[in-house]
């Protein structure tokens, strides 16, 4: 036999890695966010959006309703086959309603993309940590409900691929983008949902 | 079929399942969001087989909160349909409905009212309408065919011209009560 690798050196070789930066990865992979209409879970990832668009018309951001991210997204991207649909979301958004994957499989919506910003944590309450932290793999779960093009980034050169799969192809897509728990961008963001959607609509030529 | 029969059934005035599914449509909604449920069944399966709409069944209702929301960022009109004992999987979901000042519409068939045989169904059946009215949802019941169809119509206008959130609760008188 060969070389022989020990239990621990191969199980950390294939443990995830939470080391990217999420002020830099986000950005990168999004990359024109104007070619989309965005929806983010709460905290981290509406603070990523925010700061990202300077609060744009085009973003819905939550801060509450935990678990409705991709639901959004979902019925948005139904609404709208003509623009594409960017669902940004955290680990322990998507976790509270990992049965929303399984909708969005079967409905597979082209023009829909999920990305989830892993930080294995509950940042907002604490940086607990939450399940994928703890081996639970988001994308394996994605891929099990039906997703067909589902994606993990872990490094830098792994995420020019993740900006080709939300922006191409025929079927709904899923990218799994773990970063560090360094903070996400501070950003002032309109916290009145009301107002949001009133300004949302109105963007995409809506009346209210 | 015998040439009499097949008169009578085409004579035959639709079923009030079927004239609330017509009127929904007329007034342009596209988004048929469910977990099935026998009350619905007319409902579900029009949606199924209507190329002009997307027929979206959930995993849990509180998806369908959420869908409609997502919907109406993009002007367009659902409907989430289900059976009581899902209004309480909906709760924290309806603040975004709430808070938003989202339009939303509602059809709940009822379970723990009228002639229920499983005793599982009262609490939620029980604690439907107060649950939706304490997150700021209207409800309309009936318990007649006339009273469903207009009940229905007077909620498409709250919802899509006032902006409000409304859900139509058919009670079991109305759809009968499930044998046990």
């Amino acid at each position: 036999m060969a070389t022989r690798t020990s239990g621990a050196e191969a199980a950390s070789a294939t443990a995830p890695k939470f080391v990217l930066d999420r002020r830099k990865a986000v950005p990168a992979l999004i990359g024109r966010h104007e070619d989309f209409l965005i929806v983010t879970g709460l905290a981290g990832t509406s603070k990523d959006i925010a700061a990202l668009t300077n609060d744009g018309a085009h973003t819905y951001t939550m801060a509450g309703a935990m678990g409705g991210a991709c639901m959004i997204g979902l019925g948005l991207a139904l609404a709208r086959r003509d623009k594409r649909v960017l669902v940004l979301t955290g680990d322990g958004e998507l976790l509270m309603n990992l049965g929303s994957l399984a909708t969005i499989a079967i409905l597979n919506p082209p023009n829909l993309s999920i990305v989830c910003v892993d930080n294995g944590h509950y940042g907002e309450t604490g940086y607990q940590r939450s399940h994928t932290s703890l081996g639970v793999d988001l994308e394996k779960i994605a891929a099990g409900s039906g997703i067909k093009r589902t994606l993990t980034i872990e490094t830098q050169d792994e995420i020019t691929a993740g900006t080709r799969l939300i922006r191409e192809g025929n079927a709904a897509s899923f990218v799994l983008l773990r970063v560090s728990t360094v903070e996400p961008p501070g950003f002032k963001r309109d916290l009145d949902p009301a107002n949001c959607r009133a300004r949302f609509r109105a963007a995409l030529g809506r009346a209210q | 079929m015998s040439t009499s029969a097949a008169a009578t059934a085409a004579s035959k005035p639709p079923a009030w399942q079927d004239q609330v599914y017509d009127l929904l449509r007329k007034n342009n909604v596209t988004q048929f969001a469910y977990v099935p449920d026998a009350g619905h069944r007319t409902l579900i399966d029009r949606s199924l087989a209507d190329p002009g709409v997307h027929s979206v069944a959930l995993t849990t209702e509180e998806e369908g909160v959420a869908l409609l929301a997502g919907a109406d960022l993009g002007g367009a009109r659902g409907v989430l349909l289900m059976q009581s004992s899902g209004v309480g999987n909906c709760i924290n979901m309806l603040s975004l409905t709430s808070g938003g000042r989202f339009p939303f519409l509602a059809l709940i068939s009822m379970r723990g009212d009228f002639g229920e045989g499983n005793p599982w169904q009262y609490p939620m059946g029980k604690a439907t309408q107060p649950v939706l009215e304490a997150m700021d949802v209207t409800c309309l019941r009936s318990e007649t065919p006339e009273e469903a169809l207009a009940a229905v119509n007077a909620a498409v206008t709250m919802v899509f011209q006032a902006g409000r959130a409304v859900a139509v609760l058919f009670t079991q008188k109305l759809l009968g009560a499930k044998k046990f």
